[in-house]
């Protein structure tokens, strides 16, 4: 065989153009990186590059605004939801979406993103769940696995004192608001491309505009897990999902038809 | 089977290894020099041309630092019969 040159082959994946060419802060291995990643492409793929608007939380993704090229802005901790409700009700042409931890979205603004899905504000919430405050050291979070060693839980979580790990999907679905609520994951290819397509699905719902869509997605956090990123790919399968099942936890009717669109 | 190849934006590399976990043909490896950055990246050694731009290390990458080719498959048949 002999050597062909770049130009004899096609480009059959390159960085998604709505990626900022900066390199992000995350640590590596860290499926952040990921997720931003796979919104990028939905962003490209659907053409919404000049009308989408990035709501960033409070944690590791609080630079999240920085890795995007769609306009962006911070929200106070927890209260992305309701930034983004504001700029959505004042245009609504625009396509807004939060991105947010599980330190955030489930434990400071708690109130935010459930009185968001109770009014059916029509916007995307990208929803990651590490398990744990991953910007502050790893300490437990409503997400927090029972018996995972945190550094505020040095014994392992304690369901007696502190509770079970917290449901949002689940929460999130009951409310009427709510359009299209699942839990997907990152941890092979393939979850990583359905992940993908549920994001897709979710930007749709709100370009149809039919309410809320919530995409939780289980995520990794290697340093805080202390694990090499490949195993802590192999933890998410083996501790988390068996706590935070996959699936889909509401697709109303009126969403039906957009799950089955490419 | 598919001729491709990879190109590397190696400085942009934090060298986590998700990439090499997911390679059916293990041609992705990590290097023993390092970036900018001071990572190991990942790195194509591929003598025998087994890529076939399957695309796998470009999905499960958190950094986005692969760019996938694959050779059209017109142009794969006339490069097979040319080099044989």
């Amino acid at each position: 065989m002999t050597t062909l040159p770049l130009t004899e082959f096609e480009v059959v994946y390159h960085r998604p153009d709505t990626l900022a060419t900066i390199t992000t802060h995350y640590c590596p291995g860290c499926t952040h990186g990921l997720i931003h990643r796979l919104i990028a492409e939905v962003i490209d793929e659907l053409e919404l590059r000049e009308r989408t608007i990035c709501v960033a939380p409070v944690g590791c993704a609080v630079f999240a605004y920085n890795y995007f090229n769609v306009d962006g802005c911070e929200a106070p901790h927890g209260r992305a939801p309701a930034m983004a409700t504001g700029m959505k009700r004042c245009q609504p042409d625009k396509i807004v979406f939060t991105y947010q931890g599980d330190g955030d979205l489930a434990a400071i603004g708690t109130n935010e993103i459930i009185h968001a899905a109770g009014r059916g504000e029509n916007l995307t919430v990208i929803f990651v769940n590490n398990a744990t405050y991953g910007m502050t050291g790893g300490q437990m979070a409503p997400t927090t696995l029972v018996g995972q060693v945190t550094p505020s839980s040095p014994t392992g979580r304690d369901a007696h004192m502190v509770g079970l790990p917290m449901h949002v999907s689940e929460m999130i679905s009951t409310l009427s608001g709510a359009s299209y609520v699942v839990r997907r994951s990152v941890h092979n290819v393939a979850n990583i491309n359905k992940t993908k397509a549920a994001i897709k699905t979710a930007f749709r719902v709100q370009m149809e505009g039919l309410g809320l869509s919530m995409v939780e997605i289980l995520s990794s956090c290697p340093t805080n897990w202390h694990m090499a990123p490949p195993d802590a790919l192999q933890w998410i399968e083996d501790a988390m999902m068996p706590v935070f099942p996959l699936g889909d936890y509401k697709v109303t009717d009126a969403v039906m038809p957009l799950t089955k669109r490419r | 089977m598919a001729r491709g190849t990879v190109v590397i934006d190696m400085n942009r590399c934090k060298g986590c290894e998700l990439c090499t976990t997911v390679c059916p043909q293990q041609i992705l490896q990590m290097a023993t020099l390092y970036n900018a950055r001071g990572y190991h990246p990942a790195v194509l050694v591929d003598p025998e041309e087994r890529c076939t731009g399957c695309t796998l290390c470009a999905v499960i990458c958190p950094d986005a630092v692969m760019t996938v080719y694959r050779l059209p498959a017109k142009t794969g048949k006339q490069a097979a019969v040319h080099t044989h």
